[in-house]
């Protein structure tokens, strides 16, 4: 009984971080980076909005401000990057350790705690239902704010910048522009994810990002993998991606109700995404079947080369 | 419409790996010049373009495009006034966006990008017209992702984008070497159309020197980093390679090493 009893909060969570995980696509699947900075703006977010909600900020404006806060994070990310040099995995980890000092500045202490009983917050985990309403309507708004940018011509070109920079470039597009605006974007996003997971769980803890970036891998690979053989289109990969996400604290939920030690749970996750991230190269590598002259027919001669997918 | 002045550029300066690329380079170019250029393996061909697109800065003189001096400008900023087209058919085209976007994406170049739907329905029908000239069947495939192409197809799209945007300058850099010969000769006809019905200015590097006599309206020859051979108008047309070998060793002052790819008809 008590995984049933458990499920909802499982499914409130998976859409918490299902917010983060659509941050992490844009950096990860749109620019092709792998951004490490998620780790701190996620705990960024969490912390300016129990710090601000703590002094009495309308919530709203809280969250508008963490987003704030997480875009500026990406945007140190960017800089590093594009203007400085740095490989982008290195950049996200210098910014990662920057902002796990500035998260205890921010916080003024490792663990702040934000009661619904004391503040007004939009979700808690003492009332899942309301929870889960609250946070996939987030997610649905997300989605589709998304889905805009995407296809106007900032957000065309921001594509393409990740998708082939080269060609970019030659058409004009701003690359180093386009990746700081969409590291900033994507931070954002993760930053408005804290702040909802340290409204959901009633506090702000210095730690509490640790590992983010893996649960997001694995939210987006699980939900890819279903959501690419439906129909492979921006919004239906973002419906993928919560839903992997919702997929993963379900399994979450359900090794924990198994009884398995905890401290365990991150190792786990993260094999679990090496296994996954492992898949297509293996597949590759050793799965590839030969095509034999004697199959070879008349087909391969009419068209103009190899496809390149 | 091409001024490139006394262009220097060499690599890895200082070291025992240094490398003159470029040495006292000049080349003016008139408007609606349709410009081959050839060489051997290292003779400049590639650096003297991506001089000219702004891939770096060169060491010592002055280009200008049009009038404007773009020896400082950023890369993008110069895709306002060329385009350039690369060898690798994977260069060109972004494959995970359909060949509509990847033409949106080109018709704004040299524009301000801006928060307004970045490719229209009526672009769409636009595109597909222009597709349909190319002759490939692609105009029924507007929302197929451009990774789905061949290599020959992903060029052609790639000359279509060059062309959507009329750039001041096009540069062609052995566009039509990895594909294979029939698609090369396709795509190379599509390059002479585009660039004659536009009246395009064009720079086109190329390792075939039956090519290079037979398109374009001038033919130069590089050396070390410099031209060596200039012909153009009535004396391009009735050259033959055997003379174009001549004048090379006339024009370099040293003998004609079997270049095999240099060589191909």
């Amino acid at each position: 009984m008590g995984f049933i009893n458990a499920l909802p909060g499982a499914v409130a969570q998976g859409l918490i971080w299902g917010v983060m995980a659509i941050g992490l696509y844009i950096s990860y699947k749109i620019l092709n980076i792998a951004d490490l900075t998620v780790d701190g703006s996620i705990c960024t977010g969490a912390c300016v909005c129990a710090i601000l909600l703590a002094n009495g900020v309308n919530v709203f404006l809280c969250l508008l401000i963490a987003f704030i806060a997480g875009a500026l994070a990406g945007l140190i990310t960017g800089i590093f990057h594009t203007a400085m040099g740095i490989p982008a995995i290195l950049a996200g980890i210098l910014t990662q350790l920057i902002l796990w000092s500035l998260n205890l500045k921010i916080l003024g202490k490792a663990n702040l705690s934000i009661s619904s009983r004391n503040h007004f917050v939009l979700l808690t985990s003492l009332n899942n239902p309301v929870a889960i309403a609250v946070s996939l309507l987030i997610c649905v708004l997300i989605i589709v704010a998304l889905f805009l940018f995407f296809y106007t011509e900032i957000g065309l070109s921001v594509k393409s910048t990740g998708d082939n920079e080269d060609m970019s470039e030659a058409q004009g597009v701003n690359v180093k522009f386009n990746k700081v605006l969409g590291l900033a974007i994507s931070n954002g996003i993760v930053a408005l994810s804290g702040a909802l997971l340290a409204q959901y769980q009633g506090f702000a803890d210095i730690n509490m990002g640790r590992g983010a970036i893996v649960i997001g891998l694995a939210a987006i690979i699980i939900g890819l993998s279903v959501s690419l053989k439906i129909k492979p289109n921006f919004v239906v990969s973002l419906i993928g991606v919560v839903g992997g996400s919702i997929a993963y604290y379900l399994v979450y939920t359900f090794v924990i109700w198994l009884g398995l030690d905890t401290d365990l749970l991150k190792m786990l996750s993260a094999v679990v995404v090496a296994v996954f991230l492992a898949i297509p190269y293996l597949k590759k590598q050793y799965f590839t079947k030969p095509k034999l002259p004697s199959e070879l027919d008349a087909s391969a001669q009419v068209s103009g080369g190899e496809p390149n997918a | 419409m091409l001024k490139i002045k006394n262009i220097y550029k060499t690599f890895n300066a200082n070291t025992v790996n240094e490398k003159r690329a470029l040495s006292d380079l000049n080349l003016t170019l008139n408007k609606g010049d349709f410009v081959t250029v050839i060489g051997g393996n290292g003779a400049g061909k590639s650096t003297m373009l991506n001089a000219i697109s702004g891939v770096w800065k060169p060491d010592y003189g002055t280009i200008e495009i049009d009038g404007v001096d773009v020896t400082n400008m950023p890369a993008f900023k110069r895709a306002a006034l060329l385009c350039r087209v690369f060898q690798d058919p994977m260069k060109g085209t972004a494959p995970d966006m359909e060949i509509a976007e990847n033409l949106a994406i080109s018709a704004r170049r040299g524009g301000k990008r801006r928060l307004v739907w970045g490719c229209t329905k009526g672009e769409r029908e636009e595109y597909r017209e222009l597709l349909k000239q190319l002759d490939l069947g692609l105009e029924d495939r507007l929302s197929t992702k451009v990774g789905l192409l061949s290599g020959g197809q992903r060029q052609a799209v790639t000359l279509l984008m060059a062309t959507l945007v009329k750039p001041k300058l096009l540069l062609l850099d052995e566009h039509t070497a990895a594909l294979d010969p029939k698609t090369a000769a396709k795509v190379l006809k599509i390059t002479d159309k585009l660039v004659t019905e536009n009246s395009l200015t064009t720079l086109m590097v190329t390792h075939n020197m039956h090519d290079a006599i037979s398109y374009g309206n001038r033919l130069i020859m590089m050396h070390e980093g410099r031209i060596v051979v200039d012909v153009s108008g009535e004396e391009k047309k009735k050259l033959t390679i055997e003379q174009l070998l001549q004048l090379f060793e006339q024009g370099s002052g040293s003998a004609f090493t079997s270049d095999k790819q240099m060589l191909s008809k």
